[in-house]
């Protein structure tokens, strides 16, 4: 089995957000890159299921739509023990033209499971798996929190409305991940450190793609009225404002 | 030209979120003066269908096929381009729950429609048309501009209020061409809960934190859920530690949510947790910490110990909800 983890650069989860040039770009002074939760939590179960003589896993790749800016964010992955790496040199864009180039870049490379995060902790859009699978006509599997590979058989548990179903795909397929699917992302030992700087990052060049969307401007959320009080002697007062001033009870 | 939406059942009724995805759909439909026109994919009852009508929809067009028992996304996709391209529908409106983000951005990869994900209010402009999005995990805003000529959304859960507008809708019965080798997933097993609220559907919801001190402290936060008809959640540190499911996570990791009304006992609110909270409705906080980043999220707040308050918060429930 070859995998291939679609790896999105986000901000560092604790970052406080703010826009310039008149509230149409992010400020991305100081701003502390990471790999995307999710993506990192999709590479450790790659990783997990790589350690197991069972599910007899090849290769890891991780791919990534971005500048070269981007790479610090790869060479992290190649530290945690990915084994190589792909970069479209292109600007991300929205996620059309993030799926697209990546359909593009992998189209003829035979990854059996590809996976991606649940969706990307700056836009939080949810959308690349699912084009990605489209335009590669493959099977693909939303709200996973399980991958199992046995005996080249591989079963996905899936999230539904409470509760779980254990799904079936013949590769290829694009799984698309979120909590769950693996316990505690890796750190990079410091052998792995070193290694990474020997792996290869494979750059290619970008296609044009058709831009169908388009982030106008930004805007911060007004700041909340501040909490109303209430003594902890006087619990019935809570329950009287739920009922009669927000009326949710 | 209608607008077509994509409606969700569960075993033949309605989820909630289907008459607010019509309400919102049929909105839009006035904006662009056009109608509004419902696809049901299972097997739902001509009753249960016209409850559509009622939140806006003209046109109903039901897919009763045994081989869309379970979802497999690219057939169902398939199946919605299907009905789009017969419908001449340019706009398409999903759930931003786990079935829209799983089928949505696949039609539009297949449609070439531009597609906003989680769009929370109808478009301020049509032309262009615009769309507000929560982006940096609540803590901005994003306007989008789809510029294709076919459109996709997704509507975030619980953001748009039912609107009825009382239809007589017409009924269409669809066979789509579903070929076997079109459907590769299949579904193994099945566990479901059952009697208990749906974490992401819930009205209210009712969480837990540290400050709960260890899983046996459970019992009241169970208990005052039962009585409000919540679900229970819980943080992140509590799912971790294995004192309660990871699916009842909630945080940008984790679930997020949007009720009516969230119950933070022992939650001190940290960034991650507040992004998967922050769309709630109203939030009560109960902390020891009067400096805990809970009550700066919160609309009600008591400063206490949660397992203190529970016991007394559950008796003064249960009071008006018995008088």
């Amino acid at each position: 089995m070859k995998i291939l983890i679609c790896l999105s650069n986000v901000p560092d989860t604790t970052t406080k957000v703010k826009f310039v040039d008149n509230n149409t770009q992010l400020d991305k002074t100081g701003i502390q890159w990471i790999i995307n939760p999710w993506d990192e939590l999709a590479l450790t179960r790659a990783l997990e299921l790589k350690e197991d003589a069972d599910a007899s896993v090849e290769s890891i790749t991780v791919i990534t739509v971005g500048g070269k800016d981007s790479e610090t964010t790869i060479r992290k992955a190649l530290a945690i023990g990915a084994d190589d790496a792909l970069r479209v040199d292109a600007d991300p864009g929205d996620a059309y033209v993030v799926a697209s180039q990546i359909a593009e870049a992998i189209k003829d490379k035979g990854y059996d499971i590809i996976l991606c995060g649940i969706e990307s902790s700056d836009y939080n859009s949810s959308l690349v798996g699912g084009m990605l699978s489209e335009l590669l006509n493959i099977p693909s599997i939303s709200a996973v929190s399980g991958l199992h590979i046995s005996n080249n058989e591989v079963t996905l548990d899936r999230d539904i409305d409470g509760g779980k179903e254990v799904v079936s795909a013949p590769t290829p397929f694009v799984a698309v991940v979120q909590k769950g699917i693996a316990a505690e992302p890796r750190i990079a030992s410091m052998r792995g450190i070193m290694m990474a700087k020997k792996k290869p990052i494979d750059v290619i060049a970008p296609q044009s793609v058709e831009v169908l969307t388009e982030f106008a401007g930004y805007e911060l959320p007004q700041s909340k009225a501040a909490c109303k009080i209430i003594d902890p002697e006087n619990v019935k007062e809570l329950v009287d404002l739920l009922r009669n001033e927000a009326k949710v009870i | 030209m209608s607008v077509l939406v994509f409606t969700e059942n569960w075993d033949g009724q309605f989820k909630k979120l289907s008459f607010e995805l019509v309400s919102y759909a049929s909105k839009i439909a006035e904006m662009l003066n056009t109608t509004t026109t419902a696809v049901s994919i299972g097997n739902v009852g001509d009753s249960e269908l016209n409850k559509l009508g009622k939140y806006g929809a003209d046109k109903i067009i039901s897919v009763s096929d045994n081989k869309l028992v379970n979802l497999d996304n690219q057939a169902y996709t398939a199946v919605i381009a299907e009905l789009a391209e017969k419908e001449g529908a340019k706009t398409i409106i999903f759930s931003n729950n786990n079935v829209g983000k799983a089928l949505a951005p696949r039609l539009s990869a297949k449609l070439k429609a531009g597609l906003v994900s989680g769009a929370i209010k109808v478009p301020g402009t049509i032309d262009p048309f615009t769309l507000t999005k929560k982006v940096f995990s609540g803590k901005a805003f994003a306007s989008v501009i789809i510029k294709s000529e076919s459109k996709i959304i997704t509507l975030a859960q619980n953001s748009f209020k039912l609107i009825e507008k009382n239809n007589t809708p017409s009924i269409e019965q669809y066979a789509p061409q579903v070929s076997d080798d079109l459907i590769k997933t299949s579904i193994k097993n099945v566990e479901k809960q059952t009697g208990k609220v749906i974490l992401t559907d819930a009205d209210i919801v009712v969480s837990g934190g540290r400050g709960m001190k260890s899983p046996d402290n459970w019992g009241p936060i169970e208990e005052l859920a039962e009585i409000l008809g919540a679900a229970t959640a819980c943080s992140r540190p509590v799912s971790d530690e294995g004192w309660r499911p990871h699916n009842e996570h909630t945080g940008q990791t984790g679930k997020i949510i949007a009720p009516n009304l969230y119950f933070a006992f022992g939650i001190s609110g940290a960034i991650q947790h507040l992004a998967g909270i922050s769309s709630s409705k109203f939030i009560v906080a109960v902390n020891t910490d009067k400096e805990a980043p809970i009550f700066e999220a919160a609309d009600y707040g008591i400063i206490g110990d949660a397992l203190k308050v529970l016991p007394e918060l559950i008796s003064a429930v249960k009071e008006v909800k018995s008088s």
